[in-house]
């Protein structure tokens, strides 16, 4: 509760430090173990230290050298991207017209993407699970993709038109006077400036998608459109006897990987994005 | 003013009138047109994967539908209800998930307002903690599952020698819920900081100053000055995440695996529908999990008043 007003004394900062420490402490304490446990030899692996004593890539080249984890990545990046990009596209179109243009059913429109954020997604599983073994989809990537669009849509509807309202849309004004239909102004205009908000709900979309267990455990049995976090959760080791810790840690680390990236470059958008859409949306 | 004008020039400028009119509404017709087909992809998607599968599973939980028997296929009314309703497993589940979200819910609340309050007004290396912070929320919940189901795992881990005695914790009932209450809260409190901080950044700083001047000390600055402003945002990152922690599963599979009696309702759902293949007890358990989840979300928004997200309809300023 310090900080209002008064000159920054070293102390102040000195504590400031400590409570960052702290902080950056609590975020990385689980993620560092489990880097720690990807590199530990089958031998130390039970020894509960912290920092490895004999330190291997072993574990990544055994993962790596499996068809059911590297599929599985296949799938995961596959299914992401292709999800991502769809529901940002009509998101994009949505938002821009609830931030934007006039018609009916706006508010219903708002509602409904309120509605299927906050819903359970328990709730699909047994009707999809049923519609999507008639259909054919079931254990298939569109079997997957569909639902991560469904529930990326929300996210992407509310945090592109919080964006939205922020872009200067006089020169929507200035296109339409110079001729261009609405369209025109969307696309040659608009969209440009949007981009980087565009590109900051696509980083959250994806998250999301990357992060879904339960669809993925729940409308997938083989390998064929099985995602990484649920392979992780049927690693058995390649013996009975064989403890499947290392493989588990190594992928876990590996799927990890691009979310730490998205992080370190992009904390400022990631940050944005997330809290204009929550309470300005 | 018509009547001091000649009848041709009234004429002619309700004529005129006229024309503009029409050519605003076939403007405004062309909007109405571009907003409907913008938003039609949206809405076809999430009508035909959450809509009416939603209607479909109301339709499920009225048949005895068991995959193992699909020759027992029957339309049964209310009888799923009835089973599931007088079953000691569901209302276990129930109570177990109530436990789970109302702890770790409050517990985060407290958590995500003093890290909102770090991250806001740090002196030093904000864009560190900002960047730290946001691994919890970005990172798979799986994976941080297992991170700490072997943490927790004598032998393996270092936590349970260091906190436990070296004690197997996820194998009680009590111990295993405490550490998946622990996974949800460090997954999720930075989520609930931010927004919490996008809220905090609504205080007036001057208000807090005057606040000040006047003698209020910081617990006083706080509960007087910012959380009155804040409240819709607090509101907010409290429905997002009573909502989201009522839907535990993650942690839950990786953890314990919902043994011990640490069922939550999504996993005892998930159990009936996808291990025991019971469509209808799956389906009736779906429609009441949907239904306390509205029942939340009712609750909040009453509470919320205008504050709701999308009662502000955006729009042009």
């Amino acid at each position: 509760m310090a900080g209002i007003g008064g000159a920054e004394t070293t102390g102040r900062k000195a504590r400031w430090a400590v409570l960052n420490v702290l902080v950056v402490a609590y975020a990385l304490f689980p993620v560092l173990w489990i880097v720690s446990l990807s590199f530990k030899t089958k031998e130390t692996l039970a020894d509960g230290n912290f920092i490895p004593r004999e330190w291997t890539l072993e574990n990544y080249t055994s993962i790596f050298s499996t068809t059911e984890f590297v599929r599985a990545l296949v799938n995961s990046i596959g299914i992401a991207l292709i999800a991502t990009a769809i529901a940002v596209v009509f998101g994009t179109m949505a938002a821009y017209a609830i931030a934007r243009l006039d018609f009916p059913g706006k508010r219903v429109l708002v509602g409904i993407s309120l509605l299927v954020s906050m819903f359970p997604q328990i709730s699909l599983i047994s009707p999809l699970f049923e519609i999507e073994r008639t259909l054919g989809l079931f254990d298939t990537w569109p079997g997957l993709i569909l639902p991560y669009i469904t529930f990326g849509l929300p996210l992407a509807i509310y945090t592109l038109s919080a964006f939205f309202r922020e872009i200067p849309w006089e020169l929507e004004k200035a296109a339409k006077m110079d001729g261009a239909t609405p369209g025109q102004a969307f696309r040659r205009v608009i969209a440009p400036l949007a981009a980087p908000g565009v590109f900051t709900t696509a980083i959250l979309v994806f998250i999301f998608c990357w992060n879904d267990f339960l669809f993925a455990i729940s409308l997938t049995s083989t390998e064929n459109s099985r995602t990484v976090p649920v392979a992780l959760s049927f690693f058995t080791g390649s013996s009975q006897f064989e403890d499947p810790t290392g493989s588990i840690a190594a992928a876990a680390v590996v799927i990890t990987i691009p979310i730490i990236l998205f992080v370190l470059f992009f904390q400022r958008r990631i940050v944005a994005g997330l809290t204009s859409g929550a309470v300005k949306g | 003013m018509s009547h001091a004008l000649t009848t041709e020039e009234g004429e002619r400028a309700s004529e005129g009138r006229q024309k503009a009119k029409a050519a605003l509404s076939e403007g405004k017709k062309a909007e109405r047109r571009l907003g409907l087909l913008l938003c039609a992809p949206a809405v076809l998607v999430m009508a035909g994967v959450a809509g009416w599968p939603i209607l479909y599973s109301l339709w499920l939980s009225l048949q005895r539908y068991d995959l193992k028997f699909p020759d027992r296929k029957e339309f049964v009314w209310f009888d799923n209800y009835v089973t599931v309703l007088s079953n000691s497993y569901w209302w276990n589940a129930v109570w177990i998930t109530v436990v789970i979200t109302v702890v770790s819910v409050v517990i985060e609340l407290v958590l995500g307002m003093a890290l909102a309050l770090i991250m806001h007004r740090t002196l030093v290396g904000r864009g560190i903690v900002r960047t730290s912070t946001l691994i919890p929320y970005g990172i798979v919940t799986v994976v941080a599952a297992f991170s700490w189901r072997y943490a927790w795992t004598p032998g393996t881990g270092y936590l349970s020698e260091l906190v436990a005695g070296g004690e197997p914790v996820l194998t009680q009932k009590i111990p295993a819920l405490m550490v998946v209450i622990l996974a949800e809260i460090w997954k999720t409190t930075p989520f609930m900081a931010l927004l919490l901080m996008a809220g905090l950044a609504l205080v007036p700083e001057d208000l807090l100053k005057a606040a000040a001047m006047d003698g209020a000390n910081g617990w006083q600055r706080f509960t007087k000055v910012m959380v009155p402003v804040m409240k819709p945002a607090i509101l907010v990152a409290l429905l997002f995440r009573t909502l989201d922690a009522f839907r535990v599963f993650d942690n839950l599979f990786v953890l314990t695996g919902g043994s011990q009696g640490t069922t939550s309702v999504s996993m005892i759902a998930y159990n009936n529908l996808i291990k025991g293949l019971n469509l209808g007890i799956g389906s009736t358990m779906s429609v009441l999990i949907f239904l306390m989840v509205a029942l939340i979300a009712f609750v909040f928004i009453k509470l919320f008043g205008t504050a709701a997200p999308g009662s502000d309809n955006g729009g042009r300023r």
